[in-house]
């Protein structure tokens, strides 16, 4: 573990670089983690941004990306997979490394992850969000991997040189650098099935049976990330400092609901920092420079 | 390690552990688990806090493969919590203080 950082953000889009951008400006130190292109960056045009009317969301992200490096940001690529709170800092899994940090700002936007039928009763008894995580105790045992981000096979391919017997199930053509041992199967997984544990997933048109199955997303979900969490739907709830409902957790973007807008986006961003920011410097002010 | 935390080395000894004590609070770990490091601090506070009422201890799943497969462990950290020598409840994955706190509490009242 590597020393504690003042804020980590998840997700790099418009309100995590904006995030970024102010914390830094605040003398804060930051990471900041990414793990999938942004959607701006395929809007064709955006006109309502102020200042840069005609804008393609690539030029605009591409933008926000050479401010934020200007300043020194490095924007590093990881998935996060926990967070744990301990009150006054916070412990971040990111694919299996951890770091701790003082504050969280999570805008990682907006969530479009449903759960399959089982995923949420069977999550630790057979489910797994991360194979790098688990797979050591699924040698010599079935495992499933649903492809669902790009780097699926690796994971699928790990499992398998530890000794587990894996299918891997994709909607797309089978990876060219996926293992030869590993079943392939083209499609998806409808339900999980298991009464304390996963037995099998179904596909739609078969039953495979398994003793586990790795969901491996672009992203975990906000609620599984962290535990207590409140949300709205899909979105997470915030107050006007964009505060969570658990303390020194910030969220800002997409992820906090609509207007989903870049401008809103940034703003969430910069008030989430400076607020955090603010915290942190008051607590300094008040143990004599010491977090 | 904190020194309330027992290391558990035989099924004997964990079995002996929940029959003498009537409250055991039992982390099954390894030490290629990212989650059970961001854990581990937790289970140290939840054993300082505790000290006097429930007894902790640590299983490691590789060293202690019959008690992973007797207690169906399937991820880790999976923190299990017996009750006069029996399953009483358990908590699976990265979770807060708070979390154990209502687990122990609501086994111990």
């Amino acid at each position: 573990m590597g020393e504690i950082v003042d804020i980590i953000i998840i997700g790099a889009g418009p309100a995590g670089l904006s995030a970024a951008v102010n914390a830094v400006t605040r003398g804060k130190t930051v990471r900041i983690f990414s793990n999938r292109e942004n959607y701006l960056s395929k809007a064709e045009r955006v006109d309502n941004h102020l200042g840069f009317y005609h804008a393609s969301g690539r030029e605009l992200m591409d933008k926000f990306k050479e401010h934020a490096e200007a300043m020194g940001i490095k924007i590093e690529k990881g998935m996060a997979v926990n967070i744990l709170s301990f009150g006054e800092s916070f412990m971040v899994n990111i694919n299996g490394e951890i770091s701790e940090s003082k504050k969280i700002i999570l805008a990682m936007g907006i969530s479009k992850i449903k759960e399959l039928p089982g995923e949420d009763k069977l999550l630790g008894s057979g489910v797994s969000y991360c194979a790098t995580c688990d797979a050591m105790l699924y040698k010599n045992k079935k495992a499933v991997v649903w492809d669902q981000s790009k780097d699926a096979w690796e994971e699928a391919n790990f499992l398998q040189s530890i000794g587990a017997n894996v299918t891997f199930i994709s909607n797309k053509p089978e990876p060219e650098h996926l293992s030869n041992d590993i079943k392939f199967i083209k499609g998806t997984i409808t339900e999980i099935i298991g009464e304390n544990t996963v037995e099998a997933v179904n596909t739609g048109n078969e039953v495979i049976k398994t003793d586990a199955v790795f969901m491996l997303r672009d992203a975990v979900a906000p609620s599984a990330l962290i535990d207590g969490l409140e949300l709205d739907g899909n979105f997470i709830n915030i107050n006007k400092h964009m505060e969570t409902n658990i303390p020194g957790v910030y969220a800002a973007g997409d992820i906090t609901g609509k207007p989903l807008q870049l401008s809103k986006a940034i703003s969430e961003g910069l008030i989430a920092a400076q607020h955090a920011a603010l915290q942190i410097d008051k607590k300094e002010n008040l143990n004599g420079g010491k977090y | 390690m904190a020194e309330n935390i027992k290391i558990i080395n035989s099924t004997q000894e964990l079995d002996n552990m929940i029959k003498q004590n009537r409250y055991a609070l039992v982390e099954f770990w390894a030490e290629w688990c990212a989650p059970c490091r961001m854990v581990a601090p937790v289970i140290e506070k939840v054993a300082e806090q505790y000290s006097g009422k429930i007894n902790v201890a640590k299983v490691n799943i590789d060293e202690q493969q019959e008690l992973a497969i007797r207690y169906g462990i399937q991820t880790i950290p999976t923190i299990i919590f017996f009750k006069e020598g029996k399953f009483a409840s358990k908590e699976i994955g990265v979770k807060p203080l708070s979390s154990f706190a209502r687990m122990i509490d609501s086994n111990i009242a």
